[in-house]
């Protein structure tokens, strides 16, 4: 009764209309409020800009060779410095980082996505296909990586450069083939999330509800599982920039005067004090991506959270 | 419970058996050749290599090596290096006691590094000491080791002179100062290895903590009364470590073999520098050997995770 | 210059009006090898100089540890299965040859009583024979005498090809027989102009006959000593772990007086080249390091800290670029770069000359290799400090440009140059090494100036140095237009060397790509000069001979030579190691030691 009493006799009867809030929108809202994580979005937007516009605005060939700069610290014509061979540091870290970042980013989608499907489908079900899928992983764990991607370079590597040119196919390549050994820690941490989370009340509540297995994984088990992923996650985004350059090391990778950063740090690293100008901000960036990458994934894991109060 | 580890043991062996076929078909299949150092000399005539080929039967179908790679096995003849013309488990062994000291300490270190820092980050988390631990484990793995590798080298062996960098297996002091050269010369591979492998243990126990801190139990342990330290230690840090264990496990088996760059910078001699060296020499017979072991430890060490996990949290069955 | 040239300066040499010395340096400005000069002069009745050994130490032992570092550490130590230098060098601590090589190209004796030449009739006229004299009183390190049986053995050893030892190309053309105890007596079936090659240096380390007589042939690898050394060296074996470590002790009963100096040798493997000089050069925990290819850039401010230097020794390594005859991008008979072709591009003599003039050796030898990489334009060597008429090199952008413009080479919209529709690019393809790529991106920026486009290839050394006949990446098979590494010159004569441009030594499918003339360039005239050396007993008359096979094939330009590379060593400032280039670092391991 006291609620249909009106506190003054102006103010309107009709109901005001229901105010819904999807779960997406609330996790957007929960997100923006994590300071860390939108100045690690800003970080990471600022860089993927750097990459991506840099070298137009920067005009400095990458490869311009000039003996007479050889190692030089930052200077206003180089502002990051030169390298032994005269080159300009900033202009070769622009033009890299659009090749690590890519492939950093690709290569931890692709371990993260087969890792977690691999290890969701392991801990739900039991028996022969835990088995099965426990198998391969494990399988996967014990290849020598380096005989494995001299092999799988030389049997594709032709047929990718028909089909799509040399540069797409080298990046499918080298994307398929750093992911594609970062699965398995995914999928077994994801497994044995699986397997703890899926004995708990709140997942036998659902199934009573009669939720099918797909959406017992999908609402309620995944989302809980995330941590780890998301570790995970970034560990790779770095294991992979790095990766990539040991890859190009061994003449597996881009060609050798392709300067992405990891390839860049590998150079300098004889000349560590002569010019630590060189390996310092290559390092520097990929610190720093990895570091946005992070404080991303922490505020995604917070504003996930249900029981975390933002 | 007892079932289910005869069950897996019993996997275990047609697994191991299958994961050999595949590495042994990928060996053979991978480009390059274990005579190439006598290609580029003009003074071994073109038959000397071919007869070298057929001595070691590298002329043979694959199927048929294989059969008398696993015949050899199975008799404990682990097969004979191209490149040394030694029998390759006197080279592993040969290896085994460096590798298990100077990985293996890094992986203990590692871990007591990442249990205590990651714990206590998550029980104040975004304080001033978690954002400190988080920066240093950010650096830790975006620094590749090779890196970290020279930097200290740089540091401690070259500008302060404290430590030799180059590692040598037979000291020919005895006594304390057996262990003190040891210590010294030990120090820096382990260091390197233990922050790299520590940094990211100490993200993921972190985010496992945080994971299980805000649950209701801990609520429940708190507000009987129970100090926090017996909250997070008897409770906590049990039922966090099942990421932990998984980690430690998948990490295990990568003592041996695993640790290439830096057996490579600091020269420790251990299997990890003896697969790369037979990788990149083509040295078919110590490749499979110790891809072999490395196969059996990743199946071992997995099977006790999934043990431990049925320990750490009851709830969890397997039938 | 010629025969007759040669022959007027060895006068002048007799006479005393030009030094040994100068007229060694001078041979080498042509292109040819000091132990080939030296054999000129040996041959003309110039009696060597008895070298005055720089040993100081008055007794044996007493020296310490001597602590070397192998970036490549020994796998075995059984010389006649050495593959590789590494292996040669382990070997080298306990072994000994009956001659070796020093840093003038003459032959020290080691095992041999003395050097066989035609005064002291160990030298037949008609060049069929040597007969040895073997050294009195040497005992193997388990106290037995070393005899002429020993070397009888090495030979039966060696020449049986069960055994497949890698030596066996020294030793399966020729008879050995044993004269009396210490005398055994070499024969040849044809006149052999080169007689140094069995029994000396690292191909004629000798192993003993007591312990290895039971396991020759097929059951060579059973053999225990095969990983415990008995040698005559003057270090004793203490202990081995392949690729690891090498571990020796002093002989007491070594067969020179006052030596060696050093209780015991410790050789360590392993790691890279740049933290090996770092070891003896920063930290000085090793003495010695080999083969430190480092920038000089590096290894200059190493030196500064004042432990150690860099030692830098002459040989016959030499980096070079090979020029493709045929055609890579055609396949004829399931075979690409096959002899039946010819390159579309590369046949033109213009585009030849213009690529020779885009190499900026000079910027390579000053900013990539410095003091380790000499510019040449020789494929026998040539230090840079004694040109000749016929040997210049040049970089010249313009010149080049000029040479392409004249020879129908138009530029096109999108600057590069084209004729008849086709277009000048190419794939220049090296090992992975830092030196290289740098050198690589050196020359595709020139040529980019003359309009030529170039792609960079850069293949793992493990691969591009492979004989795998189905890998597509190897140097042999030459899959690409243009190739770079460096051919080393493992014997002091330029026989074996020079044959990588004989017609018949063309890399193809039916020999698997074993072929060593990998440009596939051929030349009648070539092919006839080298038939001649072959039998040619007159030093004089081969050393011409040489020189004209070697300007035939650089003005042809089947190869464009780059930098010579001699070998570099870091040593400890307080360490006297005596190297040679002729011979490896260890071949006067009894006479190092270190200054008080």
């Amino acid at each position: 009764m006291a609620g249909s009493t009106l506190a003054s006799p102006t103010a309107s009867v009709a109901p005001r209309a229901a105010y819904r809030v999807s779960p997406g929108a609330e996790a957007w809202r929960r997100f923006r409020r994590h300071r860390l994580a939108l100045a690690g979005a800003l970080i990471l937007a600022l860089i993927v800009l750097a990459v991506a516009l840099g070298p137009l605005l920067w005009s400095v060939p990458i490869n311009d060779i000039d003996f007479a700069a050889k190692l030089q610290r930052p200077s206003w014509g180089h502002p990051l410095g030169t390298d032994d061979l005269g080159q300009d540091l900033l202009a070769r870290m622009l033009y890299g980082g659009r090749i690590s970042i890519a492939v950093g980013l690709a290569a931890m989608v692709i371990a993260v996505v087969v890792g977690t499907i691999v290890g969701a489908a392991a801990g739900m079900s039991r028996g022969a296909v835990d088995a099965a899928l426990m198998w391969l992983t494990d399988l996967f764990l014990s290849l020598p990586q380096l005989p494995l991607l001299l092999l799988i370079i030389y049997l594709f590597r032709d047929a990718l450069k028909a089909l799509v040119g040399t540069e797409a196919g080298m990046f499918i390549l080298i994307v398929a083939v750093i992911g594609g050994f970062r699965w398995m820690p995914v999928a077994r941490l994801v497994r044995a999330q699986f397997l703890s989370l899926r004995e708990k009340e709140f997942v036998e509540a659902a199934r009573a509800l009669g939720a099918t297995p797909l959406r017992q994984v999908v609402r309620h088990i995944l989302p809980n599982s995330l941590g780890p992923v998301i570790v995970a996650g970034t560990i790779d985004v770095a294991n992979a920039i790095i990766a990539e350059s040991t890859l190009s090391f061994l003449g597996l990778g881009f060609p050798p005067d392709i300067p992405t950063w990891g390839r860049l740090l590998f150079d300098a690293k004889d000349l560590l004090d002569i010019a630590p100008h060189w390996a310092l901000f290559p390092g520097a960036a990929i610190f720093l991506t990895v570091l946005s990458i992070n404080y991303i994934g922490d505020g995604l894991r917070d504003a996930l959270d249900p029981r975390k109060v933002m | 419970m007892g079932r289910y580890v005869l069950r897996r043991l019993l996997i275990a062996l047609p697994s191991l058996i299958g994961i050999s076929i595949v590495l042994f078909a990928v060996l053979a299949l991978a480009p390059g050749d274990p005579f190439e150092e006598l290609a580029t000399n003009p003074n071994v005539p073109a038959e000397v290599r071919a007869n070298l080929r057929a001595k070691f039967g590298l002329d043979d179908p694959v199927a048929l090596r294989y059969v008398r790679w696993s015949a050899a096995m199975m008799n404990g003849d682990w097969g004979f290096s191209f490149v040394s013309r030694i029998d390759v488990d006197q080279l592993i062994l040969q290896r085994l006691p460096v590798t298990l000291f100077v990985i293996g300490s890094s992986q203990v270190l590692a871990l007591l590094i990442a249990l205590p820092i990651g714990v206590y980050a998550a029980t104040r988390p975004y304080s001033l000491f978690d954002q400190i631990a988080n920066t240093f484990a950010f650096i830790g793995f975006s620094l590749p080791t090779f890196f970290t590798g020279i930097l200290f080298i740089l540091v401690f062996s070259i500008q302060l002179d404290w430590l030799p960098f180059v590692y040598r297996s037979d000291i020919a002091e005895t006594g304390w100062r057996w262990w003190w050269e040891h210590g010294k010369q030990a120090l820096m591979p382990i260091a390197v290895l233990g922050l790299f492998q520590g940094a990211s243990w100490t993200r993921y126990v972190r985010s496992a903590v945080l994971d299980v801190i805000r649950l209701d139990y801990v609520t429940t342990a708190r507000s009987k009364g129970l100090g926090e330290i017996a909250v997070v230690v008897k409770h906590v840090v049990r039922n966090a470590l099942i990421p932990v264990v998984t980690l430690v496990a998948l990490q295990m088996p990568a003592i041996f073999g695993g640790a290439i760059v830096t057996e490579q910078i600091f020269r420790v001699p251990g299997i990890g520098s003896l697969l790369i060296s037979s990788i990149l020499a083509n040295d078919t017979p110590v490749i499979m050997a110790v891809t072999f072991v490395f196969s059996c430890l990743v199946i071992l060490f997995n099977l006790l995770a999934d043990l431990l996990y049925g320990w750490l949290d009851p709830r969890i069955s397997y039938s | 210059m010629d025969e007759n040239g040669l022959r007027q300066l060895i006068g002048e040499v007799k006479r005393g009006r030009v030094t040994r010395r100068q007229f060694m340096q001078r041979m080498v400005g042509l292109g040819l090898t000091a132990p080939l000069a030296a054999q000129m002069l040996a041959y003309s009745g110039i009696a060597q100089a008895q070298a005055k050994s720089a040993y100081k130490p008055t007794k044996r032992g007493g020296g310490g540890a001597l602590k070397v570092l192998w970036w490549q550490g020994a796998t075995l130590l059984n010389p006649h299965f050495a593959v590789g230098t590494k292996d040669q060098e382990g070997s080298r601590i306990f072994y000994e040859p009956l001659a070796a090589w020093d840093p003038d190209g003459n032959l020290v004796p080691i095992l041999a009583a003395e050097i066989p030449s035609i005064q002291n009739g160990g030298l037949a006229a008609d060049g069929k024979s040597v007969t040895w004299k073997l050294k009195k009183g040497v005992q193997w390190h388990d106290g037995k005498p070393f005899t002429a049986d020993d070397v009888v053995f090495n030979w039966e050893y060696s020449s049986d090809p069960a055994t497949a030892t890698v030596t066996i190309g020294s030793y399966q053309d020729i008879k050995v027989e044993k004269l009396d105890s210490h005398t055994v007596r070499v024969r040849f079936s044809k006149p052999t102009p080169f007689w140094a090659d069995a029994f000396v240096s690292t191909r004629g380390m000798i192993i003993p006959k007591h312990l290895f007589e039971t396991y020759k042939g097929g059951k060579s690898r059973e053999a225990p000593t095969n990983l415990k050394p008995i040698g005559t060296g003057p270090y004793k074996f203490v202990d081995f772990k392949p690729g690891d470590m090498v571990r020796g002790q002093i002989n007491t009963a070594y067969h020179e007086p006052n030596r060696p100096y050093f209780d015991t040798i410790e050789m360590k493997g392993g790691g890279d080249a740049v933290s090996a000089a770092r070891a003896v050069m920063q930290t000085g925990e090793f003495d010695y390091a080999w083969n430190v290819q480092v920038e000089d850039e590096i290894l200059l401010r190493m030196e500064k800290d004042g432990r150690g230097r860099a030692d830098i020794v002459a040989g016959g390594n030499i980096e070079f670029i090979a020029v493709n005859s045929t055609d890579p991008w055609t396949e004829v008979d399931g075979e690409r770069s096959s002899a039946k072709t010819k390159h579309p591009l590369l046949s033109d003599p213009a585009v030849r000359d213009a690529l020779n003039l885009l190499v900026d050796r000079q910027a390579v030898q000053d900013h990539i290799y410095g003091r380790t990489g000499v510019a040449t334009r020789n494929f026998l060597n040539n230090p840079e400090r004694f040109r000749s008429k016929n040997t210049n090199w040049e970089f010249s952008v313009e010149k080049a440009n000029q040479a392409l413009e004249a020879a129908g080479w138009k530029r096109g919209s999108d600057g590069i140059r084209a004729k008849d529709g086709r277009k000048l690019k190419f794939v220049f393809q090296t090992s992975i090494n830092a030196p290289r790529q740098k050198t690589q991106a050196i020359i595709k920026q020139a040529c980019q100036k003359a309009g030529i486009e170039l792609e960079l290839k850069a293949v793992t050394a493990s691969v591009f140095f492979s004989s795998d006949v189905g890998n597509p990446d190897t140097y042999t098979k030459f899959y690409c237009d243009l190739e770079m590494y460096t051919t080393t010159m493992t014997q002091p004569d330029p026989q074996v060397f020079m044959d990588q441009f004989c017609s018949w030594q063309i890399a193809t499918k039916e020999n698997k790509w074993q072929g060593r003339n990998i440009s596939r360039w051929r030349s009648d005239e070539y092919d006839k000069a080298w038939r001649a050396a072959e039998n040619e007993l007159d030093p004089v008359k081969r050393a011409a001979l040489f020189m004209r096979m070697n300007d035939l094939a650089i003005e042809a330009r089947a190869v464009i030579p780059v930098v010579f590379r001699p070998r570099v060593s870091a040593v400890s400032n307080k360490l006297r190691a005596p190297l040679s280039g002729w011979d490896i670092d260890f071949w006067l391991l009894k006479d190092w030691y270190r200054e008080a």
